[in-house]
């Protein structure tokens, strides 16, 4: 056996908590999980069932904790992980998982199947068989503070060109604020019209705030490769930002993923609570509306619009609400998709799968699952409120020639603000 | 050894051999699982997630209206047993023996109805185990095994109720031991579903309580 095969086999066997054997020992093979997962609706291909992408953690479960399974070891019964069943499993958990978690909404015994995923891509990690896309993406974010590998001095150039356009001054390193925010790499060269968005947002409701040039990078490549200690370099270069700026709240862009980092899996890599809070977005901004410091139209607009709820904000971290009272408050008329808020489907490019070359033709195929969702609601413009979401959704919409607008919460919420001359 | 003989040790030693291997196999499971731990959750909560925990054990008892036509048969077989094995009367005597108390029966033309519903279930599951791509896959051979084990007492028990064949005394003395291979295969096969599907309810319903979304 190589090391590293060793090395995976070993991480996995350490990931193996009572909630993973919990679910293993629950699992009846009944294979519904399938039709949660647009990788298997889209395609037809069973190999996509979610619980069949992890057989090689579940035999390695079934071996090493349980007394039957190790008897049939002992007798030679069952077999060894081998470096041809790790490898097949990249395709399986990389390649085709969004970790979109809609499977584990469905399962009837309960399985939180992406719980097992994650262990599952650690494992791979272990092995030296992460995809080489978010090998890269990793270093870059630890070594250069951005998961696109830009330096500081971008995003400073991105809060001067801001200033600029709106008028409003915005810190960098500027102590004792309200807020500290964090974005990610998209946000700042791609979608950038959202530093300027916030600083309307914040001037008007007259909240402080500032990033931090030692941490401003939201993407975690090391959570996509279930890499607790990557995943955690991260996170201590923003828990130290954060308190060198004696920061009171840190706030979470409106992509998903970064969401999921920084507020749920941060203090849990780093194995302890962090002195200060985390919202998304979308949720300070949803307290400043209940706190009546939003000023906006008083009419809305009464064009269609919906919502795409991203993955991991929404059923995954538990931000469901705040974006539909924005949306409410902008619109009279927001519909819903059929599926939406915990139970949405995933736009196919989540989990890291969107930044993977290979993924390319088979993220056509699964868009179709959201390009009928938006049809039956015959709307022009998505909102959404996660950049990668954005991307995918723009990438799709436009592969299938559909004449629809995608735009982010955050900007949709400063468009819809008063102008400081109509007040 | 006649038909009265083993009627007799399997309501008697056998049925006492089958209940001691059960229920230490689920304390063993129970222990397999539970001594594994859990990580300390470190992130602040939106809330103690037992609500979410309580909600999800319930909740995921009801089927998803949407995937009735892959999951109806399966749930029903799983009302039929319940009902067929809590409140036909024979059944609540037994329990009544061991446990010293016992509660109303069901009339034995609804017991019919839902041994047929039982059996018909069973078999339509069975079937889609080859027919149902993404159950094909998942299958492996020991799942026809654990079929087998869980419908021959249903099987033997409707054949007894009809006295379809054979001598009576015979027909229940099997249904018996069946009953006793499946108590004694449930703790260690996957069968175990029936006690932790609690536990990974509560698993998962409690970590999505924790972070809001249920």
């Amino acid at each position: 056996m190589t090391t590293s095969l060793e090395q995976g086999i070993n991480t996995l066997k350490a990931a193996i908590d009572a909630p993973t054997a919990s679910y293993f020992s629950s699992c009846v093979h009944c294979g519904i999980c399938a039709y949660a997962c647009i990788f298997y609706t889209e395609t037809g291909e069973a190999k996509y069932t979610p619980m069949n992408r992890l057989e090689p953690m579940k035999r390695l479960w079934e071996q090493e904790y349980t007394v039957l399974g190790r008897l049939k070891k002992l007798i030679g019964l069952s077999k060894a992980i081998t470096q041809a069943d790790m490898e097949a499993a990249v395709e399986l958990n990389f390649e085709s998982c969004t970790t979109c978690g809609r499977c584990s909404m469905i399962c009837p015994v309960g399985n939180d199947i992406v719980y097992m995923i994650k262990k599952m891509r650690g494992a791979l990690t272990a092995a030296g068989l992460a995809p080489p896309e978010l090998k890269g993406a990793a270093v870059r974010a630890i070594e250069k503070g951005s998961v696109m590998g830009f330096p500081m001095e971008t995003l400073a150039a991105q809060v001067r060109a801001a200033e600029k356009e709106t008028g409003i001054k915005i810190n960098i390193d500027e102590p004792n604020v309200d807020y500290m925010l964090l974005l990610s790499s998209a946000e700042v060269v791609q979608f950038d019209e959202i530093i300027g968005s916030l600083a309307k947002i914040f001037k008007q409701a007259g909240v402080t705030w500032t990033f931090s040039s030692k941490a401003h990078e939201a993407a975690n490549p090391g959570m996509h490769m279930g890499a607790k200690d990557i995943e955690a370099q991260q996170i201590e270069q923003m828990v130290a930002a954060a308190e060198e700026l004696k920061v009171k709240n840190v706030i979470s862009p409106e992509c998903g993923h970064a969401y999921m980092a920084i507020r749920w899996d941060g203090p849990n890599v780093i194995g302890r609570p962090y002195p200060f809070k985390v919202f998304h977005i979308i949720e300070v901004l949803d307290q400043l509306r209940e706190q009546g410091k939003l000023k906006t139209n008083a009419c809305c607009t009464e064009e269609p619009i919906t919502f795409h709820d991203p993955c991991q904000a929404a059923r995954r971290g538990g931000v469901n609400q705040p974006q539909r009272n924005l949306l409410n408050m902008m619109s009279s008329n927001f519909v819903e998709m059929k599926q939406h808020s915990a139970c949405n489907w995933c736009c196919g490019g989540g989990g890291g799968v969107g930044s993977l070359e290979k993924t390319e033709e088979l993220r056509k195929r699964i868009f179709h699952r959201k390009k009928r969702q938006i049809d039956e609601l015959g709307v022009n413009t998505v909102v959404t409120m996660c950049a990668t979401c954005r991307n995918t959704l723009e990438e799709g919409l436009e592969n299938n020639s559909m004449d629809v607008n995608v735009i982010g919460l955050t900007e949709a919420v400063a468009n819809h603000l008063l102008k400081e001359n109509e007040s | 050894m006649n038909e009265v003989e083993l009627l007799n040790w399997a309501r008697g030693p056998g049925l006492v051999g089958a209940s001691f291997i059960m229920v230490f196999g689920i304390i063993l499971r129970l222990f397999e699982i539970f001594s594994l731990g859990k990580a300390k959750e470190y992130a602040e909560v939106r809330s103690s997630g037992a609500m979410g925990g309580i909600k999800t054990i319930i909740q995921r008892s009801i089927p998803e209206p949407r995937y009735w036509r892959y999951i109806g048969a399966a749930y029903l077989f799983h009302v039929g047993l319940f009902v067929v094995i809590f409140f036909f009367m024979p059944h609540i005597l037994m329990f009544e023996s061991v446990l010293g108390f016992s509660w109303p029966a069901l009339p034995n033309f609804i017991i019919d109805i839902f041994s047929v519903l039982t059996i018909g279930g069973m078999i339509y599951t069975l079937m889609s185990r080859f027919t149902n791509p993404s159950r094909r896959i998942m299958t492996v051979f020991s799942d026809y095994l654990v079929w087998a084990v869980t419908f021959l007492p249903v099987i033997t028990g409707y054949m007894t109720f009809h006295r379809f064949v054979g001598d009576y005394t015979c027909m229940l003395a099997i249904h018996i031991l069946s009953v006793e291979l499946l108590m004694i295969v449930l703790p260690f096969s996957k069968l175990s579903h029936s006690f932790s599907f609690a536990i990974s309810r509560w698993y998962t319903g409690s970590a999505f309580g924790k972070r809001g979304t249920l």
